[in-house]
């Protein structure tokens, strides 16, 4: 009985054991100059775990009366949470070092996050739920304030703190009264006990509270308040993590609560998503157009692809939910080549950026110059790259669930978001060539992350890479 | 009698107190741990409420996690909160301003 549970959660438990025994170690043994060689454990322990899942049979198991729930779902997002977590983790390593904060807490802090993670998005279970977003949420926001000789870094830390714990606050409160209305915790019985027809207005004020609860986790507007400050003094592997793997799991963990506990109130939350998707589309667009340094215009981009993926929750479709799991792993995997280029642009040794700096760096790095035009295509939605396809599923999802006007709100927002990001492509090509050029970079490691992003942007349109097949028996999972 | 809409009250009072305490407060971080706190322990009351008058453990197992959680999540508050103060060598709220969005 037992055994089979603690079979099913292995990955977790793997993941927590390391982390533990490793940070003893390292406290006990050499300390930092260890931390080189942590990170690149971690990462392996990550991808280790993460072909166990790919190779192991797909099957719907449930452990501890219902708390943990792992099918084909679940698995989906873990292997792409393990994965992009690997590749961050070995990215940032050499940007850290050099600059002289790389400890080796930090793939332990990110490993202990990771775990709350798979708890997310395996949760069936209201306090499976909060355990495991408070452990990943924990984890980040000493991450983000990792740089602890840094204002910039130290701000950005209390910033997120406090607004990431009034957001916990309020999923909590939501939760409380979910639990007070249907009298269970349990997603499955939730979902037997709430009536479709006319839910009770203490369950449905519970509702409304989870959901910003979990549209700040996401950075949804009006909800995204925290994001563009934390995403600029955060240090940039710290906001390369925090774009692309916290969101997977928090969209993911989206999706499952309002699927396995509120499936049959659809009509009850869809307006709320739909509003949320909207706002957030528009304002992550025109928002960004002002901005100057890159990181915060990530920031704003991030906020306006979150509204993307929400158009795909919003359809309350099988599809929808297929829809989002690809955009969300193509979004991930654009993202981690922007941010491997971000790391690699430095003047003198120190990292810059401000969006300016990349003028004309089609003369002096040619290859770079490509990746990041092919990069930024993507993001905006230029066909034939893989951004576009990311793009049309959710909004033809949109339309095959009737919410035809919110793709066209999609469409007209995307107009908008192509427009800054064609500017800095603008700089990169046709930009006034500057005094001090940035730096010619000798990064192997982030030169083949971006070179391999920027390939699976143009290539990855014959095939998907069979993430296509992956993303239906995940979403047929969820919703059966 | 004490009803259980008693209860729901008092802890709704507490939860928007903690939210106006984030939000009105011009003076210190410490107030802003403080007012998270409370939003927690409100949660609580609910929980247990909710527990006792339905019969239901399930609430009540919440709340020590609820508990354990508003511990670590203190302490890691404070935490940052001392280093930031040795980067920028005050806690006032305004001065919480370096990046402005």
């Amino acid at each position: 009985m037992i055994y089979n549970d603690l079979s099913i959660i292995f990955p977790e438990i793997f993941i927590s054991v390391y982390a533990m025994v490793a940070l003893v170690g390292a406290v006990y043994t050499s300390k930092d100059e260890t931390a080189q060689k942590v990170t690149w454990f971690t990462a392996i322990v990550f991808i280790f775990l993460a072909f166990l899942m790919i190779f192991s049979e797909v099957k719907t198991e449930i452990a501890f009366g219902g708390m943990f729930i792992n099918d084909a779902f679940s698995r989906f997002s873990k292997i792409i949470i393990l994965l992009s977590g690997a590749i961050v983790l070995i990215m940032g390593q050499d940007y850290m070092s050099r600059r002289g904060f790389l400890r080796f807490e930090y793939p332990l802090i990110i490993a202990l996050s990771v775990v709350g993670m798979m708890v997310m998005v395996s949760a069936g279970d209201l306090m499976a739920l909060y355990m495991g977003l408070e452990l990943q949420s924990l984890a980040l926001y000493v991450i983000a304030a990792f740089k602890r000789d840094s204002l910039k870094s130290t701000e950005a830390g209390l910033k997120y703190f406090v607004l990431g714990a009034l957001s916990s606050g309020l999923l909590l409160y939501g939760s409380a009264l979910i639990y007070g209305y249907s009298g269970t915790t349990l997603f499955a019985d939730i979902l037997e006990n709430v009536n479709a027809n006319s839910p009770s207005l203490g369950l449905m004020f519970g509702l409304a509270l989870v959901i910003s609860g979990l549209a700040f986790k996401v950075s949804a507007v009006p909800f995204h308040m925290w994001t563009p400050d934390v995403y600029e003094g955060a240090p940039t592997p710290v906001t390369a993590f925090l774009a692309t793997v916290p969101k997977m799991a928090a969209i993911c963990l989206f999706m499952r609560v309002m699927y396995d506990a509120f499936g049959n109130i659809l009509g009850d939350w869809q307006q709320i998503i739909v509003l949320l998707s909207i706002l957030s589309m528009f304002l992550g667009g025109f928002a960004a157009i002002g901005q100057t340094d890159l990181k915060r215009l990530l920031a704003y981009s991030s906020i306006a692809h979150m509204g993307y993926a929400l158009i795909g929750l919003a359809a309350g479709t099988e599809f929808g939910v297929q829809s989002v799991l690809e955009y969300m792993t193509i979004y991930i995997t654009m993202n981690i080549g922007v941010f491997a280029i971000l790391m690699s642009m430095q003047r003198d040794g120190q990292s810059v950026t401000e969006i300016a700096s990349l003028k004309m760096i089609s003369e002096t790095d040619p290859g770079k110059a490509i990746a990041l035009l092919i990069l930024l295509f993507s993001l905006a939605g230029v066909p034939p790259m893989l951004g576009f396809f990311a793009k049309f599923e959710v909004l033809k999802a949109a339309i095959d669930a009737d919410l035809t006007y919110l793709a066209i709100m999609g469409v007209l927002a995307s107009v908008v978001g192509a427009f800054y990001y064609l500017r800095i492509v603008y700089f990169i090509y046709f930009g006034e060539t500057p005094e001090t050029p940035l730096d010619n970079s000798k990064t192997p490691i982030l030169k083949t992350i971006w070179t391999a992003s920027a390939a699976i942007m143009v290539f990855g349109v014959v095939s998907l890479f069979g993430i296509e097949e992956m993303a239906k028996a995940a979403a047929s999972s969820l919703l059966n | 009698m004490i009803t259980l809409e008693h209860y729901l009250t008092v802890a709704a009072v507490l939860f928007v107190i903690g939210i106006f305490g984030l939000f009105l407060n011009r003076k210190n971080v410490i107030i802003l741990l403080m007012s998270i706190e409370l939003m927690l322990l409100s949660v609580n009351i609910n929980l247990v409420a909710f527990s006792s008058f339905m019969n239901d453990l399930v609430g009540q197992v919440f709340t020590l996690f609820v508990l354990t959680v508003a511990a670590a999540e203190a302490a890691i508050g404070l935490a940052i909160l001392v280093s930031f103060f040795r980067n920028r060598g005050t806690i006032a709220v305004e001065d919480v301003n370096v990046m402005k969005g």
